[in-house]
């Protein structure tokens, strides 16, 4: 993480989202917000009043404006696209699937795309099917997309700040349950760089990557696993394209164990993704099988008690990794 | 306001200069030097010619898979373009968007979709930057009667409606999206009349007509930089060769009467026949505007075919404009 002068103060992480985009939309006037319901940002004097020319408060057509975006960013403008809910996300999966990540590749570099999508993933709330999917591996596998995964009110701030000023397309997927969670951030200029990992808690014994929300529960896991001894290193990625192999690598060689806990769905997650570069690159140091705790492979049920169980857990982790021991 | 004496030469010169250019590409084709699939404009020359014609030099296009006239019509050089159809290093997209994608921006033709209707968005975002910018640019965008009937159609036409985007739609109805008639799959007879549902301006125009497509696109193009907001233009028009060329079609879905009917009002030799029957240009002159052209290409194919294949290495490039390697700290 970049660390700046300003003192540390403790905002929620989406408080720490508008610190970025009004810091971003004072200093760069090419900065434009894009997105369903944005009008109320600047209602709510969650925006200064003053942005509201560049903020387009744009009818439900999420194909249509994203590939607005795109086109905008074609020409001249650094749009900030939010989507609201990560699962619209397939409603403008061609503008930012065909077009947002293939232009610069098809045109042979003369186009360059630095444009923003936020989607914000709300499982965990009883938002049933339509609205709680965390579709990232999906967009792992489009490449000449960037994409973040914050896990802290710092990290969101910075990572967006970093997407708005990279070139390329970047997907930023926020987890809704962290929006009213607070964390320290430093006040002023705080930019967190893309592919660069961090390092939550330091270990031996097992290497725990946890992505976006997860974070929380592997914490928890690395807190009461060490009570018994067992000392887990937590990684967060923060970034899933471009991934920091490195700090994974180096971590899995000196714990020889890996765990990922990842809360998409099992099947071609990035949790299978990194298993396999593990797998792959540092094959040698394993001194058991890499596992991955994530969301089974079903749609999200609406009921509570059919969907609280299905994501990784305290429990889910601490279980497997005792199993590794 | 109709074109001067020059701005109807410039037309012909344009029409011409796609018409020479993609009997060229059907050559290179039928030799093997252009892999894969080749959409034609050959028919089309009118509507882009004249749509070309009414926009400035930093106006923007956005255009379709049938992509090789939108460029030319913009004043791009021939042998990128040739290269590029080659598959070859010195191609305007370095071999990496071929036939559906003729892309140079040194033109202002910014993206040329080969997914159907994917370019309405993006000419409705250029037309966004241009307000938010201020800098008075005109988006056209060019796509085909299939188009129209993608929900990206009614999407993009909404926003630049509500916004008062500049921006012309222009649509190159050529009567079938590859082998279906529009007539079949499209529920009002005039594509325009769309333009209802966005209380904006919709004309059609006779495609094979260069003169008349420059007329309304030019009002339209006024309208946009003058702050009005979009219009939506349908330009009647033909295709003479198969929705991409070598393609064998099993069934008959348009009459061989058809075609012939169609080439009986060819745009390039209505304008030629029209500016000789006026005055304005010589039938000496009008060869010479020809020959002229067909050395200009012949010149393309022969820096096309000189240029070298990518090496394969190249397929990495241009992936990201800041390539960041994971880890860099």
């Amino acid at each position: 993480m970049t660390e700046e002068n300003g003192k540390i103060r403790n905002i929620s992480y989406f408080q720490a989202i508008f610190e970025a985009h009004q810091e971003e939309m004072l200093r760069d006037e090419r900065v434009v917000l894009i997105g369903e319901d944005i009008s109320l940002y600047t209602k709510a004097g969650i925006l200064d009043a003053g942005l509201e020319r560049r903020i387009f408060s744009a009818p439900i057509s999420e194909n249509g404006f994203c590939g607005m975006g795109v086109g905008a960013a074609l020409t001249g403008l650094r749009p900030v696209v939010d989507l609201t809910i990560a699962s619209f996300v397939y409603l403008a999966m061609d503008q930012i699937v065909n077009q947002a990540a293939k232009i610069r590749y098809m045109t042979g570099g003369q186009a360059t795309i630095p444009i923003v999508f936020r989607a914000s993933m709300w499982h965990e709330g009883s938002n049933a099917a339509h609205h709680s999917d965390r579709p990232y591996p999906m967009l792992m596998n489009a490449p000449g997309l960037k994409i973040v995964v914050p896990a802290t009110p710092a990290d969101v701030k910075g990572l967006i700040k970093s997407a708005i000023r990279d070139d390329d397309p970047v997907v930023v997927f926020e987890d809704n349950s962290l929006w009213f969670q607070s964390g320290p951030v430093p006040e002023g200029e705080h930019l967190t760089p893309l592919g660069v990992a961090a390092t939550r808690r330091p270990g031996d014994d097992v290497t725990l990557v946890a992505i976006g929300g997860a974070q929380k529960v592997a914490l928890e896991a690395a807190t009461a696993l060490a009570s018994e001894g067992c000392s887990v290193e937590v990684i967060d990625p923060r970034s899933l394209v471009p991934l920091d192999r490195p700090a994974i690598l180096g971590s899995v060689e000196r714990t020889g164990r890996l765990v990922i806990a990842d809360p998409a769905n099992r099947t071609c997650s990035a949790a299978s993704e990194i298993a396999a570069i593990a797998a792959e690159e540092a094959f040698h140091c394993l001194k058991a099988p890499i596992m991955r705790i994530t969301t089974p492979d079903v749609p999200i049920p609406f009921s509570p008690s059919l969907e609280e169980p299905l994501y990784p857990s305290t429990e889910k982790i601490v279980d497997a990794i005792q199993k590794l021991q | 306001m109709p074109p001067n004496d020059s701005e109807r030469i410039a037309l012909l010169r344009s029409q011409l200069a796609i018409r020479v250019f993609e009997e060229a590409v059907k050559k290179q084709l039928a030799a093997g030097l252009i892999p894969g699939s080749v959409h034609l404009s050959i028919g089309h020359e009118g509507a882009i010619a004249g749509g070309c014609a009414a926009l400035a030099d930093d106006d923007y296009v956005i255009g379709s898979h049938r992509s090789h006239g939108h460029p030319i019509a913009k004043g791009a050089d021939f042998g990128p373009l040739m290269a590029e159809l080659m598959g070859r290093v010195d191609g305007v997209c370095k071999g990496k968007g071929g036939s559906m994608h003729l892309t140079d921006h040194s033109v202002g033709v910014i993206g040329e979709s080969g997914i159907v209707g994917g370019g309405l968005p993006l000419a409705t975002g250029a037309a966004l930057s241009a307000k938010v910018l201020g800098d008075g640019r005109v988006c056209l965008c060019f796509f085909g009667d299939g188009a129209s009937n993608q929900g990206r159609f009614h999407e993009s036409l909404n926003l630049a409606a509500i916004w008062r985007l500049p921006v012309v739609y222009l649509c190159e109805n050529n009567l079938y999206g590859a082998t279906t008639p529009a007539r079949n799959v499209i529920a009002v007879e005039d594509i325009a009349d769309r333009a209802a549902s966005y209380a904006i301006p919709g004309v059609v125009v006779d495609g094979q007509d260069a003169e008349a497509v420059y007329v309304v696109v030019a009002e339209a193009v006024e309208r946009a930089r003058r702050g009005d907001g979009p219009s939506l233009i349908e330009a009647k028009t033909y295709r003479y060769g198969e929705h991409a060329e070598g393609l064998i079609i099993p069934v008959t879905y348009r009459e061989e009467a058809e075609v012939e009917q169609w080439k009986l009002r060819d745009p390039v030799a209505l304008l030629r026949a029209r500016l000789i029957g006026d005055g304005v240009l010589g039938e000496a002159a009008a060869e010479a505007l020809r020959a002229e052209l067909e050395q200009q290409v012949a010149e393309a194919v022969a820096f096309a075919k000189s240029s070298p294949l990518p090496a394969p290495e190249a397929a990495f490039d241009d992936v990201y404009s800041n390539p960041i390697t994971g880890g860099a700290r």
